[in-house]
């Protein structure tokens, strides 16, 4: 089946291959904090009261929940241009996965503080604290253990979605596996390496994830 | 310029049908080809018999740790290499069921795991078999804990086949993608393409809320 598996060109092709790691990476790093802060604002507002504020924001977590990444990916790729603003394909594929990811960490942290138990808000109420103060002192620090191993869930699924930027030709891991293809016509050594690397991440992430949910998971218990 | 696009859209509108169509074909047969193999993947990983455990653990850590288009380009440029040579439609159904039977797996798999010993062991001592335990007393059980996360995957499972639009096959992405070259208006193409997808996708996102609230009950 591997019988004539070529590590020579793997190893003339790995700075390629390191390239489009370190892209993968840096994609997914800062679409990781961008996706937060757009999670942020957007769980709170919809969980504020304001329906002005809340409705636009359900609107939008179940257009990016109800359409795949890829369209949104495409929207954003073709669209952008005929509205007259030219963004290079790598600020693009960012902006795709701020959104999306955006959307689902919103849901992720409005999960997270819904678990916590509603009679710690009235004992928050009845203490005489106010809006704020019961967010900053009782809802969050509490909901902050159930929130962090979705979160990492999460940054595996976007570390997976940065694959589809290959298709706007962005130059990462997915990418630099189709190049050496298309150079050598060498399809297994090129796309096995490729998934060999996104393992090695995942494993890395998964583990962490693991690590996180027995860690805070539990830590209401004391 | 924008309503004479607009206009042409109109006209090809049955081309994009036809997308939907097989974007539904794909995602129906993949959720069934999915789910069958799911639930047998599920029931080996909760078994005792060390060996297939571990090779259905690798089998799901790949298919969870890889990017679903380096699964598809595998299945479509490596497999003819294994002397496996396969046409996009069955190339995107082979990698959906490579893909999508992993996920379920765990779902069945975290199911099977919630149910309590004393389950297993009341059926063993009635002197069940193996798989008459799984198939009377314990998967019956744990299907309250499967169904929710299950529809919510499906929604994941036909949101992924947009993603089998790269080796060729003509599905929803795929027109999109066809359509914006001749028609340059990429947000009205899209914006169409992403609402059939809206139109498919969103009733499940509604049934697996509904799900999620009657089984938590």
């Amino acid at each position: 089946m591997l019988a004539n598996f070529n590590f020579r060109v793997i190893f003339e092709y790995l700075p390629l291959f390191l390239t489009g790691l370190k892209y993968t990476f840096i994609i997914a790093l800062i679409s990781l904090f961008l996706a937060l802060i757009v999670g942020i604002i957007a769980c709170a507002c919809r969980i504020s009261r304001f329906k002005f504020l809340s409705y636009p924001v359900i609107a939008y977590i179940e257009i990016i929940r109800s359409t795949p990444l890829l369209v949104q990916i495409y929207f954003l790729y073709f669209g952008l241009p005929t509205l007259g603003i030219a963004v290079p394909e790598i600020q693009t594929g960012i902006i795709a996965l701020m959104f999306n990811s955006g959307a689902y960490i919103a849901e992720i942290i409005r999960a997270g503080i819904n678990s916590v138990d509603e009679g710690q808000l009235e004992a928050g109420l009845s203490s005489g604290l106010n809006y704020y103060q019961r967010m900053r002192f009782i809802i969050l620090p509490q909901a902050l253990g159930v929130t962090i191993p979705p979160l990492l869930g999460q940054a595996i699924v976007l570390v997976k979605d940065t694959a589809l930027l290959s298709l706007i030709s962005v130059m990462e891991l997915t990418r630099s596996g189709q190049t050496m293809t298309s150079e050598r016509f060498m399809p297994s050594e090129a796309f096995l390496t490729v998934a060999f690397f996104y393992m090695v991440i995942y494993f890395c992430l998964k583990y962490f994830a693991d690590w996180s949910q027995k860690k805070l998971i539990f830590r209401e218990a004391y | 310029m924008m309503s004479f696009y607009f206009g042409r859209l109109v006209e090809i509108f049955p081309f994009f049908l036809s997308g939907l169509w097989m974007t539904v074909k794909v995602g129906f047969l993949s959720l069934i080809i999915c789910t069958v193999l799911g639930f047998i993947l599920g029931m080996i990983r909760t078994s005792h018999s060390v060996i297939p455990r571990r090779i259905v653990g690798a089998y799901v850590a790949f298919a969870r740790g890889t990017p679903f288009v380096v699964q598809i380009f595998i299945v479509f440029f490596i497999f003819p290499e294994w002397g496996l040579q396969l046409d996009p439609f069955p190339a995107a159904l082979v990698a959906m069921a490579i893909m999508g039977s992993a996920f379920i797996c765990e779902i069945v798999a975290s199911g099977i795991a919630s149910i309590s010993k004393g389950q297993w062991e009341a059926s063993a001592s009635s002197g069940l078999t193996k798989i008459q335990q799984l198939r009377f007393v314990i998967v019956p059980q744990a299907m309250k804990v499967i169904i929710p996360p299950l529809v919510g995957q499906y929604v994941l499972l036909i949101k992924d086949t947009s993603v089998v639009s790269v080796i060729g096959v003509m599905d929803l992405t795929r027109v999109g993608w066809v359509t914006v070259m001749r028609i340059p208006e990429g947000l009205m193409v899209f914006a169409l393409v992403g609402l059939l997808y809206f139109v498919v996708s969103y009733p499940l996102i509604l049934l697996s809320n509904y799900l999620e609230k009657k089984m938590a009950m």
